[in-house]
């Protein structure tokens, strides 16, 4: 029997179809958020020496397909189940799910998980054993990150304070990059990295390196925008359109920023950096895109890649921490700076237009209790791993190449 | 009969190559060879500024008949200059026998075809 159509029926047809524009719409940055997988894997495999091509994707590959399985049976649950105390949600995370609305939402979710997961590889590249850096990953796709993710995105403590971080500097770069930082510490450097004075140990190709952050920025749209999490109506557009706009600003900001920088401080302008600044651009403005304005955006992006020429040379030359994709600084300290910015910069309750210090206060305070967590944890992981399975190769097969020795298959004959 | 090597700028090869050819040189062996030296060149990476300890060259190698040395010798030398610091060296080394593998032709008569 055929309904009859009336003004009701009209109604819930419409609702519906908005209903499905917004969950294709996240499908669809779902998908570019993914494909910044191989832009990881391509800017790595390019930062890093021929010898260690195939350790590096292979990484970057198993992160992802662990990470998948261990945020979808344990992470998504803590992170967004009923919320317990401000600090965990609630396992079993299936009787909640509403099977519309939250499968779309799982997958957008699992793809962040694991773009967490994936910064940790580059900066401890070359160096690490292989089993250690799977179990880690684990570890940080099903506990780790979800809970530092449930305190600001699920309903815990820091979203009850207002802190704002719309897609992720903090929740998903800053995590990684501290966990990254740890890692890069407590593994050591790479042998002759440091060896009385600092040198350089040049990636064996920038042609990858290049196309791996171009594949970044490209799916960084899908990453901010894609957090709206809604395309249906004309303020969903708008807010979309908004955040293109904003996050490709600040990447551009960004990468000028940190050619600027470092033509002025080596006397050329130099690709390798340059490239980081695009990445450090596209970090910084991720917390706050959808509420800055594009001017500010564009700001957001100098300070980041300037932040990015100092920030690298910081690591490198001061604390000697051996980072070789400059991932510590790309997703850790412009992670936090564009996270605290966004109390500066946010058009409602920033410190330049008027909003006093409150916000910028939370902001601080989310940055310091994720770093807090992430440097804690990571810690306690990474000593683990050392006494149990062993965190770094041998000196004779990190000087052979771990592609050989770890996986019998070299990437280049 | 002479060998003759000469190590030169990569980006002479081709005038060099073609010169040789207009004396009568058509076969040479040719390697892409790094050196070690004293002039080095300042490379930055990632905010290190660094010295590349190598230096890139061509290295080219060929038998002739002792007439043609000198020609060869002029023809290289016009082909690789530059002025510059780093035109390379030829080398000139007596060849005591050659060998034809398919014909068994030894001695200068290895070096060439029937004319």
């Amino acid at each position: 029997m055929e309904e009859t159509l009336t003004l009701n029926t009209l109604q819930a047809a419409v609702t519906e179809t908005g209903h499905s524009i917004d969950i294709v719409w996240v499908l669809i940055a779902t998908a570019l958020v993914m494909f910044m997988q191989p832009g990881f894997a391509m800017a790595e495999a390019g930062f890093t020496r021929s010898k260690n091509t195939a350790n590096i994707l292979m990484k970057n590959l198993v992160d992802f397909a662990v990470g998948s399985i261990a945020f979808f049976l344990i992470g998504y649950a803590l992170m967004f189940g009923t919320d317990i105390g401000g600090l965990i949600g609630k396992l079993p995370f299936m009787e909640d799910i509403r099977p519309d609305i939250d499968l779309s939402f799982l997958m957008f979710q699992t793809v962040f998980a694991a773009t967490a997961a994936t910064i940790v590889s580059g900066a401890v590249a070359e160096r690490t054993e292989f089993k250690a850096y799977i179990l880690f990953s684990i570890v940080t796709t099903a506990i780790v990150y979800p809970i530092s993710g449930h305190w600001i995105w699920g309903g815990g403590w820091l979203s009850d304070l207002g802190f704002h971080d719309f897609a992720g500097s903090t929740v998903v770069h800053s995590v990684g990059a501290w966990m990254g930082l740890v890692g890069a510490a407590i593994i050591g450097p790479r042998i002759g990295k440091y060896n009385g004075k600092v040198n350089a140990i040049p990636g064996h190709n920038l042609t990858f390196a290049a196309l791996g952050v171009f594949i970044l920025w490209f799916g960084w749209f899908g990453f901010n925008a894609g957090s709206q999490l809604a395309a249906n109506g004309t303020a969903n557009t708008v807010a979309i359109s908004h955040i293109f706009l904003t996050t490709n600003l600040s990447g551009a900001a960004g990468t000028l920023a940190a050619l600027v920088i470092s033509w002025i401080r080596y006397k050329r302008p130099t690709l390798s950096l340059s490239l980081n600044g695009s990445l450090a651009g596209l970090v910084a403005i991720t917390a706050g895109c959808d509420i800055v304005s594009p001017e500010s955006a564009i700001i957001i992006g100098l300070i980041a890649g300037t932040a990015l020429v100092f920030g690298v040379e910081f690591i490198d030359k001061v604390l000697r921490i051996d980072d070789p994709v400059g991932a510590v600084t790309v997703h850790g300290i412009n992670g936090a700076l564009g996270t605290i910015l966004v109390g500066f910069f946010a058009k409602e309750g920033g410190v330049f237009y008027g909003g006093g210090f409150s916000l910028l206060g939370v902001q601080v305070l989310g940055v310091v209790a994720v770093a807090a967590w992430a440097l804690g944890t990571a810690f306690i992981i990474f000593k683990v791993l050392k006494v149990t399975v062993g965190l770094r190769v041998s000196a004779r097969i990190e000087e052979e190449g771990l592609d050989i020795y770890e996986h019998g298959e070299k990437a280049y004959h | 009969m002479k060998k003759i090597e000469a190590i030169i700028r990569k980006t002479k090869f081709e005038e060099v190559k073609k010169g040789l050819h207009n004396i009568g040189i058509d076969y040479l062996s040719f390697w892409d060879v790094r050196g070690v030296g004293k002039s080095v060149e300042e490379r930055v990476y990632r905010g290190v500024i660094y010295d590349t300890s190598s230096i890139e060259r061509t290295l080219i190698s060929f038998i002739v008949r002792d007439k043609y040395v000198d020609n060869c010798i002029v023809s290289i030398r016009e082909n690789a200059f530059t002025g510059e610091i780093g035109d390379g060296r030829i080398f000139v080394y007596n060849v005591e026998d050659a060998y034809r593998i398919r014909t068994g032709d030894s001695g200068d008569r290895s070096l060439y075809d029937e004319e």
